[in-house]
């Protein structure tokens, strides 16, 4: 089922392969996030109707996207660790929480801080928010869970069936604009027709969403590293990998 | 300079572009820095508890 995956399954191998992979992933986002200010901030022209207020958009999309992406993520690991009880899995998923709560975070508060110029207000009850705030009660709901329970088994199927229970919301979030009449605007990038948005505004967001999309799997990696290490450090391979002073 | 004072300036939205950029790079930095700073005491951890078994023996 897992096929190139099944090699990775070992903790140990997992561990090393993180440790490698982190640097590059990590080193590359940076790259995408510096050429993606840049024509964020600097290369698009300024908005006729929102002016320079619209370059939220390039934190503020990529955010919310990262947001609902993690959380799909966090359901996928926590259900392959419900039913084939993968370690691995379980030590991603709990890795994916406070990531996701973070993007969640993040697209909350710069949208607000683009509302408030823009619609005159910090908040609103619409669809779009409330469904995205609910969604950040999942992901602190989850890491609370995880905190409570001490068993990390016990604590991983508490999580899986958290998270698989709330990924209704995820499509609610997504199809809020289109299913109410909301505040917030439709949707930027669609996936069939032509953008509304011209390019050298478009260009920008799509390097972020790139950028963001490294920098996730890069600090996963290292969140996922710890996990592992305190999952298994009884086992021999780890307390070679310490007397060794971290190396291999 | 003129380039550099209207691109701190944001026509006007200077307050709300820069603030939201900056929660976003301490936000992202932050989910850098703490889980390689708890990678290191995990490890530290473990190292102490193995030399600890060390020396009972």
């Amino acid at each position: 089922m897992f096929g190139p995956f099944d090699k990775y399954a070992a903790p140990e191998r997992f561990y090393l392969l993180a440790r490698s992979l982190s640097p590059w992933l990590g080193w590359t986002s940076l790259l995408l996030f510096l050429a993606g200010l840049y024509g964020g901030l600097v290369y698009a022209p300024a908005d006729y109707q929102q002016g320079d207020s619209f370059r939220i958009i390039y934190v503020h999309v990529p955010s919310a996207w990262m947001s609902l992406f993690v959380y799909m993520l966090m359901a996928t690991f926590g259900a392959m660790g419900l039913i084939w009880k993968v370690k691995i899995s379980d030590a991603m998923a709990r890795s994916c929480a406070p990531l996701g709560a973070a993007f969640t975070f993040l697209a909350l508060v710069t949208g607000s801080i683009w509302g408030k110029p823009m619609w005159g207000t910090w908040w609103v009850w619409d669809a779009r928010l409330t469904s995205e705030l609910i969604l950040l009660f999942l992901y602190l709901g989850y890491m609370a869970l995880q905190a409570a329970i001490d068993d990390r088994r016990m604590a991983a199927r508490a999580g899986a069936i958290l998270a698989l229970v709330g990924v209704i919301n995820i499509p609610i979030i997504h199809y809020s604009v289109e299913w109410w009449s909301t505040l917030h605007q439709g949707p930027t990038v669609s996936k069939v027709g032509a953008p509304s948005i011209h390019m050298s505004m478009l260009i920008p967001l799509l390097i972020m969403f790139l950028g963001f999309k490294l920098y996730f799997f890069s600090v996963l990696l290292i969140r996922a590293r710890g996990e592992i290490l305190d999952q298994e450090k009884n086992s021999r391979w780890v307390r070679k990998l310490v007397t060794n002073g971290g190396q291999k | 300079m003129q380039h550099l004072h209207e691109f701190l300036h944001m026509g006007g939205y200077a307050a709300y572009v820069w603030s939201a950029f900056g929660i976003s790079f301490i936000t992202l930095l932050a989910n850098l820095v703490l889980p390689l700073n708890t990678e290191k005491k995990i490890l530290g951890r473990i190292k102490r508890q193995l030399e600890k078994a060390e020396q009972k023996k």
